[in-house]
Parts: structure tokens; sequence; C-alpha cells
């Protein structure tokens, strides 16, 4: 288990306060001129030393991000985002950031904007966070009054601003260009990489797009050096991060733990393990609903981090681990989430939009056991038609949790729909009586 | 993507009050010269709160004149984002949350509360008009499964009985306290905190 004087969210659980005061007990704003000071070279060489990887859910190294921005600024201003529009189903750590440990994210906004070069900030939080974003702005406040932030902050002859932007509902607006096209005060619907927001992005100028999470880490890595960051967890998958274990637990909770750490400890140790004992768990969603499932066997010995999880074929994403145990149905489950991203999808590109529907479609029926034997492979051939056929990584996230349903449970729904229409001409289901299936050559 | 049309009834006329004008004209200027448009959504918020929690047509035009920016640009924003109620809600608007990590911990029990308390269906009146309910896709509470949200407030750890008296109280019009209804503080792990334990002591 981490040490608590590894933990950097000393607040996680508001144990003592969150204002300017109660935070700089814990040793935020520390030295911050020091570091600025520093100067913008070390600052981003020092988080390339830590390894650190965005905690947004692709894991795209941090400090390599801020040295594409551009060196000089030119004829367009530079902007520095930060994403808190969290809504990936079993996700809640950036929420506790916002409501919690909100100086250090300002901290980080400080020396992060600094080292790309940007004088505004833009803090784009989900409009159901409204209570957390008034906190934030709250904070917000403080840090003006105390000259941590505006002209001249913290006298190091550095100008910043920081407003909050209200999102709406649109779990799309987590993609960094829907989220710019957001701000802009359009529909969040991505656009098309190249060109990347780094160099056109916001208003068309350099842009800058950190999670949360990555960014309230900074200060304190540049305070004890990326070193002591890298040396906790394996080589390229450094650090600590929040883990939010929701679902058929005794004790669901956020808990902040070194990367790598096994998910039976994570389960075990802090979350009180699963309801009904280990030997009833079904399957863990390892890193929010779009990572696909793990069964129980790879969860025995699965670690928690970016590589590992890719070998199994799922990926951890945002942390978020969601516990299924055998009480619940799983095909429902995913079913559910299915109806999550149809109800999300931007509905720009065709695949997404149509197939998020016809994948929520098939996986109700396939949990109440009506679709026919063939469907089952149809149903991965349609996640496969989505991934990879869209402007922005939604077609994956969308089709990954249905591929991994079948592919470790595709038994169990077959069993359940082991209906061949051709045959059991009884069964009265409409939607089955379909042309193309009479031209099976085996009928 | 999630299907929204504006109410068949519509008010002839809206405009923003002097309050409403003065937030309006703050948040402005938090964008730079020229690029007002991106005020859109923080103002369809301000006509949403000024009318009841809902937009009426006539409140995005008037956006549209204020912001200088075509009306249809306005329409799509205020029909592509859910949080913005195209037609009349209750006072008291109930979201129960029933996306899977809700579901699997019984988030359709509070479901069947709001149908017993407030209206057989989503989406339509209470009988004293005061209340609304829907289920929506995850809040981010995850760890505080099941929950809802009234208006701007999250309950949290609830289970059917919680939310009946949740409701109860709303319908006699008082507003309940929001947080967690297991007694934990924010997300601690109940019963079972192995961190950070000296500064809770402290």
């Amino acid at each position: 288990m981490l040490k608590d004087q590894d933990r950097i969210f000393q607040n996680l659980y508001n144990d003592n306060g969150s204002d300017v005061e109660s935070s700089k007990k814990r040793g935020d704003w520390l030295n911050t001129k020091n570091i600025i000071e520093k100067g913008r070279d070390w600052i981003i060489n020092e988080i390339k030393i830590s390894e650190l990887r965005g905690r947004g859910g692709a894991g795209f190294p941090t400090g390599l991000k801020w040295s594409f921005a551009p060196k000089d600024v030119g004829s367009r201003p530079h902007y520095f985002v930060i994403n808190a529009d969290e809504s990936e189903p079993g996700t809640c750590k950036d929420r506790d950031i916002l409501r919690f440990e909100a100086h250090k994210l300002i901290e980080g906004c400080l020396i992060a904007s600094y080292a790309v070069n940007a004088h505004i900030c833009y803090i784009y939080i989900r409009g159901e966070y409204f209570i957390e974003g008034q906190k934030l702005q709250a904070a917000i406040d403080e840090a003006y009054e105390k000259n941590l932030i505006g002209k001249n902050a913290l006298d190091t002859g550095w100008d910043l601003d920081i407003y909050i932007h209200y999102g709406a509902g649109a779990y799309i607006c987590g993609e960094e260009t829907a989220l710019i096209e957001s701000i802009e005060g359009k529909k969040g619907q991505p656009r098309l990489k190249p060109p990347f927001p780094a160099l056109i992005g916001l208003y068309g100028c350099p842009t800058i797009i950190n999670n949360v999470e990555t960014i309230a880490v900074v200060p304190t890595i540049l305070r004890r050096g990326g070193k002591w960051f890298a040396s906790l967890g394996k080589a390229k998958n450094t650090g600590t991060k929040i883990f939010c274990i929701s679902g058929n637990v005794n004790s669901p909770c956020n808990v902040e733990e070194v990367m790598s750490i096994p998910l039976k400890e994570l389960i075990e140790t802090h979350a009180g393990g699963v309801i009904g004992g280990w030997d009833n768990l079904q399957a863990v969603i390892p890193g929010g609903s779009s990572m696909p499932l793990l069964p129980k066997k790879i969860c025995e010995t699965i670690t928690m981090d970016f590589d590992s999880l890719m070998a199994e074929k799922s990926g951890l994403g945002t942390a978020g681990v969601v516990v299924i145990n055998k009480d619940q149905d799983i095909i429902k489950c995913m079913a559910r989430i299915a109806r999550f991203y149809k109800h999300e999808s931007c509905g720009q590109c065709t695949p997404c939009r149509e197939g998020t529907g016809w994948m929520w479609r098939m996986l109700e029926r396939m949990a109440k056991g009506e679709a026919s034997k063939d469907e089952v492979d149809m149903l991965l051939d349609v996640t496969k038609q989505i991934a990879g056929h869209t402007i922005c990584a939604f077609g994956e996230g969308s089709s990954w949790p249905v591929q991994g349903l079948l592919r470790h449970f595709k038994g169990e729904v077959e069993k359940r729909n082991n209906y061949n229409p051709m045959i059991n001409k009884g069964k009265n289901i409409p939607y089955l009586v379909d042309q193309h299936l009479l031209d099976k050559e085996n009928v | 993507m999630s299907l929204r049309s504006p109410s068949k009834e519509q008010p002839e006329h809206f405009e923003f009050n002097l309050a409403s004008q003065e937030e309006a004209k703050k948040i402005i200027t938090m964008y730079p010269e020229g690029k007002q448009q991106s005020a859109v959504m923080a103002l369809l918020y301000i006509a949403q709160r000024q009318n009841d929690n809902w937009i009426p047509l006539a409140a995005m035009k008037y956006i549209a004149k204020f912001l200088e920016m075509p009306y249809i640009k306005v329409y799509e924003v205020a029909t592509f984002y859910t949080m913005y109620n195209l037609a009349p809600v209750g006072k008291y608007f109930i979201q129960v949350c029933t996306t899977t990590p809700c579901m699997i911990r019984g988030a359709y029990n509070l479901v069947e509360a709001c149908k017993e308390k407030i209206s057989e269906k989503e989406n339509e009146l209470s009988k004293d008009k005061s209340c609304s309910w829907m289920e929506v896709e995850c809040l981010g509470a995850c760890v505080n499964a099941p929950m809802m949200q009234i208006n701007n407030d999250y309950y949290e750890d609830l289970n059917k009985e919680k939310t009946l008296k949740i409701l109860d109280k709303i319908l006699k019009g008082e507003t309940p306290k929001p947080g967690s209804y297991k007694g934990r503080i924010s997300n601690e792990p109940e019963n079972n905190r192995k961190t950070l334990v000296d500064l809770k002591n402290a």
C-alpha cells in the first residue's frame, strides 16, 4: 500500500478544509514562484522525467504534449484548457479534486499555463457539477484576492486569468476537439485531426488541453522532483492515481493508490471486497465504461496500469473500476452501457449514430433471449464496423465494451439466444421475419 | 443521439430581466473580443433560470440578437445539449441516474419511487405541478450510487425508502439536505478507511 506521505491528494476526503489557508498548510502554493523562475524548459523536462501520463483516459505523455505548443507566441495567443467534463460511467475522481483540492488544480493551471505560454485558462466543467463549479469559483476568487493568479501572479511577471465554462450534459464534450467547439459556443461535435489543437485549437489558436487530475498532480511533482514520481509504480506507468471503485463492493470509494497496484488488492483492501466474497465476482470494468470488461480469471492477477491492461485488450482509461458480481445479469449491464452510448452519440458520423442504436437494441433483445443465433456474430460485426470508422474515439469507446462482452461471455450470450428462426416457426417475433434470412444456403 | 423537440406551447415574448442582463454582460467579458458566441451556453442557462427552468423559442431568438449570432446556431446548441429543458419541467426537477454503476446498486428502485410519488411517466408533472422526474445518464457520482439530482443538488447513497422520504419532503415544498444518505462524508470508504487516517484523527 502507498505510504500516506506519498499521497498527493491529502484532502481527498475533505478532512481539513479546501480553502486557501488550509491548502497552504498541506503544502500547496509553496515555492511556486521558484518553480516558475526555473523556466519553461526545466518544467517541461521535469514532467518528462516523471513520465506522467494523462489521467483523462488516453494516457498520452503530458510533458510531450506540452512540448507541442509553439515555443514563441506568434500573432495568435495561446490557450490552456482544463477538461473537467467528467462523464465516463464509473468515474468520479475529478469531482473530488474540484471540490476539495481546488487549489492544487489552480496552482497546476498557473504552472502549466506558464509552461505553454498561455495567459488565459478555461476550465470546462460538466453542467451537472454546478455545486462543484461554485466551490472552484470560490477558490479562484480567493486566488485572485491573494494575487496567486491574475495580473503579475505571485510577482513572477506572468499574467493569468482563469475562467469556468459550464457544459450542459454532453458526454462527447470530454473529447478535446468537441470541448473546443463547445467553448466556441457550438454543438459539441469533434473535429477531424490533424490539425491537432496544440497548433490549431480554440479560436484557431494553439491550445493545450489536459485533464483535471493531470494538472492537479503537476505542482507536487515539480516540488518533489520528477524522479520521485517516476520511482512509484512501473516504468512508463509511474506515479499515483485516484481509483474510483464502484458497483458491487462492500464499501465503494475513491482512493489514491500507486499505479500498477493489483486489482484484487485494490478491491479487497480499499473497497471492502466484493459483495458475497471474491468468489462471487463475475467481471470488472477496469477503466470506465468504454474499456472492455475483464472476467474473474484475469482479475485475479491483473495489475492496474496502462500497459498491463492493454495487454489484456482492455485499458486503464479513467481508472473507474466497476465491479459486477454474479447476482447481476452481465448482458443487461452491457445493454445499459450500450444505451448510454446510444444516448450520447453526437450524431456526426453515421457508423456511430446508427450503430450505437443497433448495438443497444440487439443487446436488449439478447438480454431477454429474443435474438437469433446468427445475431450474436452479427453484433460483433456491427461493433467492428463502428470502431475505426468515426472522426473521434467515441466509435471505439462505444464498441469496445460490447466486444469485451463477446470476447469473454460469448458462451453465455449464445446459451441464452439459441433460437433459430427458420426452425422454430412457432415463436412470433416479427422483426426476425427478415427477407435476407431466407437466402441462407443451409435453410 | 437523444431526440429532443421544443414544447408545442410557446410564449410570444421573452427578454432578460435586469439581473440576467448584468450577469450576461459579465459572462461575455470572459471571452476574447468578437468571440461573444462562446457565451451562448451560459446565456441559455440564465434564460432557463429566469424562465422557471425551461427555455422557450423566444428566449433563443432573444439570445441570438443579444450575441449578434444567427438564431439557428442558438437553436442548434439548445437542442444538442440535454441539460437545456425545451419544455416546462417541475419547480423541483428530479434526475435519476440509471447508468450501469448505479443500476447494479439498485437505481431502478429509485425510479419506482418516483413513479409512485410523482408521476407514472417520465417528464410528466406531478399532480400539484411542482415536480417532474426523468432518467438520465451517468451523473458522475458512481461511488455514491445509487443517486439522484434535484435541481443543482446531489442526493447520494439512496434506497427506495430514503427516496420516498426525500420526495415526500419535496412535495411539501421543503428542500431536503443534499449529500450522502448513509451518513458518510463525501466518498471515503464506509467503515473501512485505511488511508490518510492520521489526518482524519488530527
